[in-house]
């Protein structure tokens, strides 16, 4: 065997920070279950991650001992819970190198971000009054890619039908990448905002923005990026990475459902209108009209899922306890494993990126035509836990020329073990339709 | 659970080798044509359903999609069992069909009625795939209804 060595002064192999798997493994109660007779394979972490005991013991113990309406209240168990809830405000704004603590809104989820910042756009276009920068009519264009999850989709296909705007796409390469060769005639002085997708939750593609960016900042436009798959698997910046809005969901990187985020710019959360309309979200209210709060609280009405979000803040400091850089060297060596172990199944055809660069753990794939339901469902009976279907990405399926695909996604408790009983299952799944 | 339940070798053949695969036009010419295009948004199956018939008789049931082993197996044990039956029996074999797939594995099928059909019986235990098993059978309503024969055509799934 040769070996390799990096020339001191370089990065070395040793100074990636790691973590044991094992161990990590111990703090997440269901991966002890089994599923039809085997132990669970869990690859579906790209639909839903498991949640840590660490953010479960948060959940129920704020229920038990803190509960109570945030933000109105001047008892002890009030101040408690809204020091809570503001508390995991201020985690998430520090994982996400947020420069301000109040540019981190609370939502339901990615879905709600994306669609809170449409109808922003949507109202803004209706008061002559608005920031121009958020009023859209016939002429203007608002640019997306065929990569897009729906939720990064339909949104601004209702914006464009309510607003008289243009929607336009990036299309994908064969490869499985964002193809930005029309990037000059696609983004214009005509676009007002572009929504991308950080890391795709089909191809696992990792798109390169910079370039996407620059061109955003010389037209004049917003950049909203997705980063739903992104922020649980790679260490997120949102100042470096320069976008306008950045969405992502709590129940994909170990928290509860029912959280999610949007990060927006502080100036420009401050330009939008609200809204949900509702308590909380007022600065003062009359019969006749209302004033209303300083983001976030102007897009946070009603009370908020405060447990959820006091688990996301638990979540947060778990992630953060591993360290980031930690789960995208595992991910990446197990995407690079992946990679290679699926390689050698018969008539497999992998979509999207081969090569575990600019990537993440995400791998959809078809077995040659066995329908992706058959083969879900074989591998379901060995405990292999998958996802089939369209995966929310249906322009992506066609662009393919595929009804469905089926997808391993992989998190910090994934092993390459489990890959292997993956690959062991596609086998069994051969055996049954050839 | 036993995945043989779900994949009996009936089910497996059928999807292989369909029967009657293809959309035919109708060999009688005063025969009522009409079809039905279903799709299962969730897994983004497809099933067009054809039907032609002189209003007593389904002279031909025909069919075409593409979808996983169950749906495809369905849809030719479909044509199988209506094609060239009076509208009446077919009907009645539909809704035997419809309460195996309905009762979560708690119906013993009679063979008589539903033939090959009676190997959907261990699907009806696997909720997620309930609705493979229908489309073709939902989609064979709704042309039959277009055709003027049965029910009145259903909300697309």
């Amino acid at each position: 065997m040769s070996s390799l060595t990096i020339p001191a002064g370089m990065p070395q192999f040793d100074d990636v920070p790691r973590f044991d798997v094992a161990a990590v493994r111990a703090d997440f109660p269901i991966l002890d279950r089994e599923v039809n007779g085997h132990p669970l394979v869990y690859l579906d972490s790209a639909n839903t991650s498991h949640k840590p005991r660490q953010v479960l013991d948060v959940l129920a113990e704020h229920y038990a001992r803190h509960n109570a309406n945030v933000s109105r209240s001047v008892h002890t168990l009030g101040t408690e819970a809204t020091e809570a809830y503001e508390g995991a405000r201020a985690k998430i704004a520090r994982f996400v190198n947020a420069p301000s603590v109040d540019e981190v809104v609370f939502t339901k989820n990615s879905t709600e971000a994306i669609n809170l910042v449409a109808y922003a756009f949507s109202n803004a276009s209706l008061r002559a009054d608005a920031d121009p920068r958020f009023r859209l009519g016939p002429g203007d264009e608002i640019v997306i890619s065929e990569m897009e999850h729906h939720s990064n989709i339909v949104p601004w296909q209702l914006l464009a039908e309510r607003t008289g705007a243009t929607l336009r796409w990036f299309p994908v390469t064969d490869a499985g990448r964002l193809d930005e060769s029309g990037l000059d005639d696609l983004v214009t002085e005509r676009t007002k905002i572009v929504s991308l997708v950080h890391m795709s939750n089909i191809l696992g593609t990792v798109n390169a923005t910079a370039r996407i960016t620059a061109r955003v900042r010389e037209v004049g436009a917003l950049l909203l990026l997705d980063c739903s798959q992104s922020v649980p698997h790679l260490p997120i910046d949102v100042v470096d990475l320069d976008a306008d809005f950045v969405v992502f969901t709590g129940h994909k990187m170990c928290g509860p459902t029912g959280i999610g985020v949007l990060w927006g710019r502080g100036e420009l959360l401050a330009a939008m209108p609200p809204v949900m309309g509702g308590g909380s979200m007022i600065e003062t209210v009359t019969m006749a009209r209302s004033t209303f709060a300083a983001p976030p609280a102007r897009f946070e009405a009603g009370t908020p899922p405060i447990a959820e979000a006091v688990a996301l803040g638990a979540a947060v400091d778990y992630l953060t306890g591993l360290d980031m850089r930690a789960i995208q060297w595992h991910e990446k060596e197990l995407t690079a494993y992946a990679l290679d172990a699926l390689a050698t199944v018969p008539g497999l055809r992998i979509f999207g990126p081969t090569v575990p660069v600019g990537r993440g753990g995400t791998i959809s794939f078809a077995l040659g035509d066995i329908h992706p339901h058959d083969v879900g469902q074989v591998l379901d009976s060995l405990g292999v836990q998958v996802r089939v279907g369209h995966h929310c990405a249906k322009p992506v399926c066609s662009r393919f020329g595929v009804p469905a695909m089926t997808r391993a996604s992989f998190y910090l408790y994934t092993t390459t073990g489990e890959i292997d009983a993956l690959v062991g299952g596609l086998e069994q799944v051969r055996k049954v339709f050839d | 659970m036993q995945l043989d339940q779900l994949y009996q070798e009936i089910i497996l053949d059928h999807y292989k080798r369909p029967h009657g695969r293809g959309l035919r036009d109708a060999d009688d010419p005063t025969d009522r044509v009409a079809e039905a295009h279903h799709v299962n948004p969730t897994c983004g199956d497809e099933v067009t359903v054809r039907v032609a018939t002189d209003g007593v008789v389904l002279h031909d049931v025909s069919y075409d999609g593409m979808g996983c082993s169950i749906s495809q197996a369905s849809a030719s044990v479909l044509h199988e069992l209506l094609r060239g039956r009076e509208a009446g029996e077919a009907f009645a074999v539909h809704e035997a069909f419809v309460e195996l797939m309905s009762g979560r594995g708690q119906v013993t099928p009679d063979e008589d009625v539903l033939g090959d059909g009676v190997a959907f019986a261990g699907v009806a235990r696997y909720p997620a795939r309930v609705k493979c098993a229908l489309l073709p059978w939902m989609a064979f309503k709704d042309a039959a209804a277009r055709a003027g024969v049965g029910a009145s055509p259903e909300v697309k799934a």
